[in-house]
């Protein structure tokens, strides 16, 4: 089980929390200059790291915020979580 | 190939069985050869026999990472069954339940196939509607899928006492799936594994591929190995689950998620579940191995995964709703427990596919793919060898993407 370290609650387990997906950048806004090839690849094609990635992770039994987790898929150790637009 | 028989038994039990011939051959790894399949699971296996035997490609390599039987051949809960709900899903899926009823004589190995019937608990109303289509779609395939009362369901499986009117969530219909089957999935790979040899396949264990070599004018050259490079004109991945960590070495994007999928045994005890039991409203589904044991298995943990372990949390989550249903179970003691690392595409349908890259195909998006060996096997193997996709796997191309054409399947069943 995973305990996450909410910025706002502290560390609680994953039981409170539901998990998003992987990151990815916001929608892009300027979709004219946007070929449809590119627009597909942003929506279908993941990060898949077999390593550290980032995943969106939402407090829902918490503080209700969304949060930015860095995990390794391969231990699933978490390296850090910080609130998801806070960058 | 020893053929294996009543015959072969007996008279090898005179030398105290110290004299059975290998059931593949070793040899030394090649620099050229005319197909190269990465990865000796299930898939790989099966498309290098198939291949081999209805071809007659005679130069193939299957290179396999770890030990043949190592992945999730064998690591899943081995349910064999064609309840699909999409017309491209449901004849393959039938072809291959066929395939597998025939597959032990075919390989000459004893894979223990076992009809057993699959009976899905149905919870929800929603859950019912979604079956009910499934029935009707189903029904113009061929594959059977038929409703069963509430008291015919608990009749079939004594132990399930829970689910009553009093309860969370009461049982409120079922469905029995007659061609469900369970078989013993390390016979799978070495099954496939003898007979692929024994028409001359060589496979090669302990032979990771780091990366895809490319030819200056963008075909595929072969691949990179720990044990130095290997070339071919054709390379097949069908590494179930690390697809996107080799096509990434050639800058292949391909919409590919991994998960872990974990797995728990009981100890064994005496027959008592002779049906595959499904209850896709908890997320839990189980079946009795002919040892005895109970195979459970539940929901993917959360988040993308490359552990091959399994997380506290899901294994609470399924033991608990299994308690649900089957009270009785809380005094057994569950003696094992595992992970597989398994991908899946955004419409949860397989990918069996010709690439950008003359050359390279691939065999991926294998969630419920045990079922699908020996059909996928065969199909992969049309593909390779004349580069035309088969009839029963035309729709299931890569391109399907580019037009965002899904072709989304709830038959296979998960919620990430
Ligand atoms: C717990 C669990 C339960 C499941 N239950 C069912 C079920 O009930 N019914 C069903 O139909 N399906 C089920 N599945 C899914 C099924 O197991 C898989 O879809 C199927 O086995 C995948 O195909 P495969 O047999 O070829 O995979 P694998 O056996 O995993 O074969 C892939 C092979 O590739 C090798 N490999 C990986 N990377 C490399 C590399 N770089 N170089 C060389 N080799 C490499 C791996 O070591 C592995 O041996 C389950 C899976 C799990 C994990
Ligand atoms: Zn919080």
């Amino acid at each position: 089980m995973l305990i996450i370290d909410c910025p706002f609650c502290g560390p609680r387990d994953e039981r409170e929390f539901e998990y998003c997906g992987p990151y990815r950048e916001r929608r892009p806004d300027n979709m004219d200059n946007l070929s449809e090839s590119d627009f597909i690849d942003y929506l279908l094609v993941p990060e898949n790291p077999e390593g550290v990635g980032q995943e969106f992770w939402w407090h829902k039994r918490g503080c209700g915020e969304w949060l930015l987790v860095v995990r390794d898929t391969r231990t699933h150790q978490i390296l850090s979580t910080v609130e998801a637009d806070a960058e | 190939m020893e053929k294996y028989s009543l015959y072969s038994l007996v008279r090898n039990s005179f030398t105290q069985h110290r004299d059975w011939s290998p059931a593949w051959i070793t040899h030394d790894l090649k620099k050229n050869y005319d197909v190269i399949i990465i990865g000796g699971g299930g898939h790989g296996l099966a498309t290098a026999y198939y291949l081999a035997k209805i071809h007659g490609v005679a130069n193939i390599t299957v290179l396999e990472r770890g030990w043949l039987g190592g992945g999730n051949v064998a690591r899943n809960t081995v349910t064999i069954r064609s309840n699909y709900l999409r017309q491209e899903s449901i004849p393959f899926f039938i072809k291959s339940v066929e395939m597998y009823e025939g597959l032990s004589k075919e390989l000459n190995f004893n894979l223990m196939h076992s009809r057993r019937s699959m009976i899905d608990i149905i919870q929800t109303y929603p859950k019912l509607r979604e079956i009910k289509r499934k029935m009707y779609v189903m029904d113009i395939f061929g594959a059977t899928y038929k409703p069963i009362s509430v008291s015919e369901i608990r009749r079939r499986i004594p132990t399930l006492a829970g689910g009553g009117n009093d309860s969370r969530l009461p049982i409120i219909a079922g469905m029995v799936h007659p061609e469900g089957a369970v078989n013993r999935h390390d016979a799978v790979a070495w099954g496939y594994a003898r007979a692929a040899s024994s028409l001359g396949v060589e496979i090669h264990q302990n032979t990771k591929v780091n990366s895809l070599l490319r030819n200056d004018d963008g075909t595929i050259r072969g691949v990179s190995t720990v044990k130095g490079d290997v070339l071919a004109d054709r390379v097949a991945v069908a590494v179930s689950g690390h697809t996107t960590q080799l096509t990434d070495t050639v800058g292949l994007r391909l919409p590919l998620r991994s998960f872990n999928l974990s797995a728990f045994v009981s100890e064994p005890v005496k027959p008592m579940i002779d049906v595959v039991v499904n209850c896709p409203d908890l997320g839990v589904y189980l079946s009795q191995t002919a040892k005895g044991e109970l195979v459970i298995g539940g929901a993917p943990d959360p988040g993308q995964s490359f552990r091959r372990g399994t997380n506290q949390l899901v294994f609470e989550r399924t033991v608990g709703a299994m308690l649900e249903l089957f009270p009785s179970f809380k005094k057994l003691k569950l003696l094992r427990q595992w992970g597989g690392t398994v991908d899946i595409a955004p419409d949860a349908s397989p990918i069996i596919s010709e690439t950008e890259i003359p050359g390279l195909y691939i065999t991926a998006g294998w969630w419920g793919g045990y079922k699908a060996i020996p059909a996928g096997g065969l199909t992969f193997a049309n593909l390779i060898a004349t580069n035309t996709p088969h009839q029963l796997t035309k729709s299931f191309t890569l391109d399907r993407f580019e037009t965002l054409d899904y072709i989304l399947e709830p038959g296979t069943t998960t919620r990430v």
